[in-house]
Formats: C-alpha cells, sequence, structure tokens
C-alpha cells in the first residue's frame, strides 16, 4: 500500500511539481518570448497519457484471440492514439509555443552573372573542337540508336505487331454448348424470358471468345451470342433487368459496366449504349440428344474493337 | 545535451547554417496550403500500409481452391492473388485494417491532390516562378490515377476483373497502336499470360511510387527554393516580402498536428468502415459480370465518359479505325489533363502577364481564368455524376436512357451557362468592391 502511496505521490509531483529553475534569459533571443501556461501543460500530459493507453490497448487488442470484430477494435485504437497525439499538437500549436509573425525577402528571382558565368563555362570548354555540329550529330546518333538498342528487348513482352491471336475462339463447328457445372445445355432446358451462360466443351474458359449467352426468342428460336461486349470486353450480365423490365420495351442483352444494349432478336445489333459494333452471334444447332452445339464460329470477332480489328467472321 | 547533438552533426556534416536557416524558414498562414501537405501524409502511410500488405499477397494468377474461415467462398476456384487477399482479410490479424487504411488512404490521397490543385488554379499560384511545380503536381496526379486502379485491380476480385477489361480495352482502342501496345502489356489478348499479374504488381509496388516518390521530392525542393506564396492580408506582404511563422517552432506541431489526425483519419476509417469487401465481390473469371459495379471515386469521371459516347466507331470499310473507348477512356482524360498542363502557358499568352508572382489572387480577381477553371471542373463533375444514372435509376426508378440523353445535352450546355455566369459574378464583386472603396473614401474625407 504504501508503495502504491509513493508511486501517487511521485506521479502528482511529476505532473504538477515545479522543474528546475530555467537558465537565465539572454538578452538576445532569437525565438520570441511568451508567457508559460501550466494549464495548457497539463492538458497535453494528459493527452499525451490517453495516448498512451491507447497505443497500448492497441497491443492488448491485436493479442486477444477470437475478438468479434478484433479489425474494429485495433482501428479504433489506432486511430485513437493518433488522433489523441494530433490533439495535443494542436494545444502546442496555440497554446504552448509563441507564434512569431516572420518577414522575410523572397529569393532573388535570377542571378543574371551566374547565368552568363554558366554559359561562358560551357562555351569556353568546347573550344578546342572545330566541327562542333557534325560531332554533336555523331554523338546524338550513337546515342539515339543506343536507346533504341536498350528498349528493344521490350519487344519480348509480347507478340510484336500481331492480331491474329485476338480473332482466334475455341468455337468451331459441332462443339457442345455446356454450362457452368460441365453439363451439356438441351435444347428443351432453355426457356424465355430467361439467361444462360455456356461454354465450349473442354476448352479454356478463361478466354474472351469462350464464354457466350444463350436466350429464347419470343418466336420461339434459341439464340447464342459472345458474353463479352463489344464495347470494353466486360461480361454481358443482365437481361434488361435492373434498368428495365426483361422483356421492355423489347428483350436486350446488357453488360453492366456502360449498359451497352443489344438486340438478340436482331443478330445483336446495338440498341443503347456506347457500343459501336454488334454482338458476335454464335450459329447453333441442336444435335439427336436435343443438345445444343455450335454450327460454326462466331459472326464476328469477339471482344472489344481494337484499331485496325476487321469485321467479319471469327476464326478457329 | 542539445549542444553536445547540434555540435557531433555539425561537425560531420556541416549543416548547421542550412538547418539553422530551414529552422527559421517562413511558412505563410492560410488553411488551404495544408491541402498539398495533407496529400503528402497519405502518400508516407499509403507507403507504410502497402509495405505490409506485401508481405502476404501472391502475384499470381494460377487458380487454387479455397480453404479459409469465410465460408460462403470454402471449395471454390480462384486465382492465388484472390485468395491471398481474402487470407489476408480473414486469417490474418490486423490484416484487414492495413489493408482498409491503405485503400482508404488511396482514395483520400487523390481527393487531397485534387482538392490542392483546385486552391493552386484558383489562386494563380501556378503563374511564373512556379509554373514548373504546378506541372509537377500535374503529373503527380496523372501517377496517383494509375497507381491506385493498378492498386484495387491486383485483388483480382469480380470488380478489379471488370475494371481490367475496361482499361484492356481502352489500350486496344487507341488509333493504330493500340491493339499492338495492349498485347505487350498483356502478353497476349485479355486477361493475357502469367506473366500480367506479375508485372501489374511490380508497377503498383515500385515502378510508380518510385516516379511519384521522385516528382514529390522535386515538386518539394522547388517549392522551398521559390519558398511559397501568400495572399495579401495587410501591408506587410508584398510581391518581395514573405510573411508567416517559422519551420520552428511554430510550423513544427503544425504540421506534426496534421500529419498526425490524418494518420488518425485514415486508420479509424480504416478500422470502422468497410471498404471494397472483395470477399462478397468473389473470384474473377472472363464470363462472369455484376450489376451496380463502380470503380473508386477518382475514376468516376471516366466510367461516366465511357457510358454517355453514343454508339459509333470510326471505320474506314470493313476496318475499324478508332473505336468507341478511346473517346471516353482515353480522348476526354487526355484533354482534361493537356489543358490543365498547359494552363500556365495559355494564361501567359492571353493576359500578356510574364511578370514574377508571389502574391495570390482571388479567384475574382482573375475573372477569365475563374470562369475557365470552373466551366472545366463542372464538365468533368457532370460527366463524373452521369457515371452513377444507374444506381438513380435502381434507387429513384427513373428511366435510365432518358438520364443519358439528358447528360449528353447538359455537359455540351452547362460548362459554357456556367463559364458566362461565373465571369459576369467575377466582374460585378469586383465592381461592387470598387463602388465600396470609393464610398469609404468619399466618408473618410473631411466635410469642409
Amino acid at each position: 500500500m504504501t508503495k502504491l502511496k509513493d508511486l501517487l505521490v511521485a506521479l502528482v509531483v511529476l505532473a504538477l511539481g515545479r522543474k528546475r529553475p530555467p537558465r537565465p534569459e539572454r538578452d538576445d533571443r532569437i525565438v520570441e518570448a511568451g508567457p508559460p501556461s501550466r494549464g495548457a501543460e497539463n492538458w497535453v500530459l494528459v493527452l499525451f497519457f490517453l495516448a498512451t493507453l491507447a497505443g497500448a490497448a492497441f497491443i492488448v487488442v491485436y493479442a486477444l484471440d477470437r475478438l468479434g470484430s478484433q479489425t474494429q477494435w485495433l482501428g479504433l485504437c489506432i486511430g485513437l492514439a493518433f488522433m489523441l497525439l494530433a490533439v495535443a499538437c494542436m494545444v502546442i500549436t496555440h497554446k504552448l509555443v509563441v507564434t512569431e509573425e516572420l518577414v522575410h525577402e523572397y529569393p532573388d528571382t535570377e542571378h543574371a552573372d551566374e547565368q552568363s558565368k554558366i554559359e561562358q563555362i560551357v562555351e569556353e570548354s568546347g573550344s578546342r573542337f572545330t566541327r562542333k555540329r557534325i560531332v554533336t550529330l555523331a554523338g546524338l546518333g550513337a546515342l539515339g540508336t543506343l536507346g533504341l538498342a536498350a528498349l528493344t528487348p521490350a519487344a519480348s513482352l509480347g507478340p510484336v505487331l500481331d492480331t491474329e491471336e485476338l480473332y482466334k475462339t475455341p468455337w468451331r463447328r459441332g462443339k457442345r454448348l455446356v454450362d457452368e457445372e460441365g453439363k451439356p445445355l438441351a435444347a428443351h432446358d432453355v426457356e424465355e424470358e430467361s439467361f444462360y451462360t455456356a461454354y465450349p466443351e473442354g476448352a479454356d474458359r478463361e478466354l474472351m471468345g469462350s464464354p457466350v449467352v444463350v436466350v429464347r426468342l419470343a418466336s420461339r428460336e434459341i439464340v447464342a451470342y459472345s458474353k463479352i461486349c463489344t464495347h470494353a470486353g466486360c461480361a454481358i450480365a443482365l437481361y434488361r433487368k435492373p434498368t428495365f423490365a426483361p422483356t421492355q420495351p423489347k428483350p436486350a442483352l446488357v453488360c453492366p459496366c456502360h449498359y451497352s444494349t443489344f438486340d438478340p432478336a436482331d443478330h445483336g445489333k446495338v440498341l443503347f449504349g456506347p457500343a459501336g459494333r454488334a454482338l458476335p452471334q454464335l450459329p447453333l444447332l441442336v444435335d439427336g440428344d436435343g443438345n445444343l452445339r455450335a454450327a460454326g464460329n462466331f459472326s464476328g470477332p469477339v471482344g472489344p474493337s481494337w484499331s485496325g480489328v476487321r469485321q467479319g467472321g471469327a476464326r478457329s | 545535451m542539445i549542444r553536445a547533438l547540434v555540435r557531433y552533426v555539425d561537425q560531420r556534416s556541416g549543416g548547421a547554417p542550412f538547418v539553422r536557416k530551414a529552422l527559421r524558414y517562413v511558412f505563410p498562414d492560410h488553411w488551404s496550403f495544408l491541402l498539398g501537405e495533407a496529400a503528402l501524409y497519405c502518400f508516407m502511410l499509403l507507403v507504410a500500409t502497402g509495405v505490409y500488405l506485401t508481405f502476404f499477397f501472391d502475384d499470381s494468377r494460377s487458380t487454387t481452391v479455397y480453404h479459409g474461415s469465410y465460408k460462403p467462398l470454402d471449395g471454390q476456384s480462384m486465382s492465388r492473388a484472390y485468395e491471398s487477399v481474402v487470407h489476408l482479410s480473414w486469417d490474418v490479424k490486423a490484416g484487414l485494417l492495413m489493408r482498409q487504411t491503405h485503400h482508404w488512404a488511396a482514395n483520400v490521397f487523390v481527393a487531397m491532390i485534387v482538392l490542392h490543385l483546385l486552391r493552386v488554379f484558383f489562386t494563380g499560384a501556378f503563374r511564373k516562378p512556379r509554373d514548373l511545380t504546378y506541372l509537377l503536381g500535374i503529373g503527380m496526379l496523372g501517377l496517383a490515377l494509375i497507381e491506385g486502379y493498378a492498386g484495387y485491380s491486383l485483388a483480382d476480385d469480380l470488380l478489379s476483373g471488370m475494371g481490367l477489361a475496361i482499361g484492356y480495352s481502352v489500350a486496344i482502342s487507341i488509333p493504330v497502336i493500340g491493339a499492338y501496345l495492349a498485347q505487350l502489356i498483356w502478353d497476349g489478348p485479355y486477361p493475357g499470360s502469367a506473366a500480367f499479374w506479375p508485372r501489374l504488381y511490380i508497377a503498383h509496388v515500385l515502378i510508380f511510387p518510385i516516379l511519384i516518390a521522385l516528382l514529390l521530392t522535386l515538386h518539394l525542393v522547388l517549392v522551398a527554393s521559390r519558398h511559397h506564396t501568400q495572399f495579401k492580408q495587410s501591408d506587410k506582404e508584398t510581391e518581395r516580402n514573405v510573411v508567416g511563422v517559422p519551420t520552428f517552432p511554430g510550423q513544427t506541431p503544425r504540421s506534426l498536428g496534421l500529419m498526425l489526425s490524418v494518420f488518425g483519419m485514415l486508420f479509424l476509417l480504416g478500422g470502422l468502415v468497410q471498404i471494397n469487401p472483395i470477399w462478397l465481390w468473389g473470384p474473377y473469371h472472363v464470363g462472369d459480370g455484376t450489376n451496380g459495379a463502380q470503380p473508386d471515386w477518382y475514376l468516376g469521371w471516366l466510367i461516366g465518359a465511357l457510358r454517355l459516347v453514343p454508339s459509333f466507331d470510326v471505320t474506314i470499310g470493313h476496318y475499324t479505325l478508332v473505336p468507341n473507348p478511346f473517346w471516353g477512356g482515353a480522348l476526354f482524360p487526355l484533354v482534361v489533363f493537356a489543358t490543365l498542363a498547359l494552363w500556365p502557358w495559355a494564361e501567359r499568352k492571353l493576359s500578356g502577364d510574364r511578370a514574377f508572382h508571389n502574391l495570390l489572387e482571388r479567384p475574382r480577381d482573375n475573372p477569365l481564368r475563374t470562369a475557365i477553371g470552373l466551366a472545366i471542373v463542372v464538365w468533368v463533375f457532370l460527366v463524373f455524376m452521369s457515371g452513377s444514372a444507374d444506381r438513380v435509376t435502381v434507387l429513384f426508378g427513373l428511366d435510365y436512357t432518358q438520364q443519358i440523353w439528358a447528360y449528353r445535352a447538359i455537359v455540351v450546355v452547362v460548362p459554357f451557362v456556367v463559364f458566362f455566369a461565373t465571369r459576369r459574378v467575377c466582374r460585378e464583386l469586383l465592381a461592387g468592391e470598387l463602388v465600396e472603396a470609393w464610398r469609404e473614401e468619399a466618408e473618410a474625407a473631411p466635410v469642409d
């Protein structure tokens, strides 16, 4: 008990007790003088103490296992620790540090003398050269070529001047359409006012040429289109909804990124939105088991248009 | 103690004269001068939290099956990149705090840069001799946008995948070189080869941060060597005299306080306010998309622009020359950035003012600049707003296509209205001040 009392007394003395007498004031102060403010000092002490608590609380919260909302508590502790220190800084700014108003001159706008000296040094340094222009040109030529040579390995980053890959898709005549689980898509399972995603059987699904959307039109006809928007490469994920009811004003395939809207009843024609090219259509046939198969490749290149893309068929 | 330390450092560095000068360097005082500083502190916290995140992130798109503590994703096939971020968020102590704080800091970083830019623009702080400083700032804004985009793309969740698809589409839409350029970056058609992910990663954690740090250093060196601008608040502030508080002691606790409160606010946001819960979006696959996808706020102007442009490509015969995403995704930001970057020189041409300026102007003091600047701000803001038309449809039931048609008209007309209105208001304010000055002069004059 006495130890605790000693500690408390020590703390009180530390907080409120008078410090050593300050050094005698100099006559030629640089920083302006100001009156002390013990109240503000006490506030700073309290804030530092609370910040210490918050910092310690962060460590405690971190150490606890299976604590609910741990992220929130951690953020609260460390955030508060910083904020308390920030408030202490503000008290120091406004109450404990003099606000001096200094008037300085802006630096010189320019140094004309030095400028001409630099010019002179550069000019005089080259005085032994007699054919400056040709030497400069030759030097620049060498440096430029070296720079070009240094950039050349960048061509290894990817295919060079070759867009052939962009036309390719894994679809070809007879390829079966399978759903996300890999099960063949049967024609009679495709219902109106709904929307199915299918992939080419056995192919890489992470190619832009793979995913297709399948819908049944009001005419009972089933059509399939590339699922990748011709505008900016997002997956067509909407069948009018939520910007319209699925069949209002008429069924349409919509990309959720920029709302390019395509008409499934009219070869993927653009109805609205920024896309500049129709959605490529995949011709379909129904095999003997009633499953959907591709009857060929897409009606146009799949995915976003690139500068130089040729309209017309995709390649297998 | 102090004497011994100062002597030790001076004897080894010879830095005493420089430090003495730096301690008494003058900072003019105005709240708006702190915006750039706040951006600097965001950058510092971004580096600190970002370094922590790199200890857990896996820059690979090879697939793995998830078996972590977030049960709804259990057994799902996903990339190692996405898995590592979900793991960091759910199974690493303080991982989610660091990740969310990093994300918040990125959002606030760009916001502070933009506010700082607006302050500098509308007060004419970019005029000679600070045009180069301004240009470095514009460069940093551009880098920060790309850096932020690269950052949230790395998580490889559904939203970031859709964002990358759009970025790729904008890249290949660049006339003539687009397809070649994009295939070099992605190493083939989207989503690219296995090499693409490490490239994106190293760009985000090394190349762009170093570029930003480099421009930042140059920016600060130029600011310090030309000293700060100031508002004319009394007779003491002139083009030749700078008035303010010294670095030490006056400015130091202010700046420290600002830094600590930026850190504190960002950690509070990171801990208490959820941002980008990638486990809800799920892993990305090329054939997947979701409705309601929105980028981080600072790319909102680009999604708006991409949505506003009407359906047309520039074609020659059967070939497309300029695909649609080029207009909104590349040309629009290019025009905005070029206008901002060239403005100091354009203004010099328009006004014929080639003098050095240390005193700031109030927006009204330069009606032409304020009018053009506000027109551009409103233009970009309206395009930004149009990017949320789909949310308005879902929330309030307003027809989407009608909204877009309305925006197409508004973004063309309203900036002009803003230009003329602003110029008029500035001129009226100035005229009003003149009248007021005359009145005071007349009242002060002795009555005979």
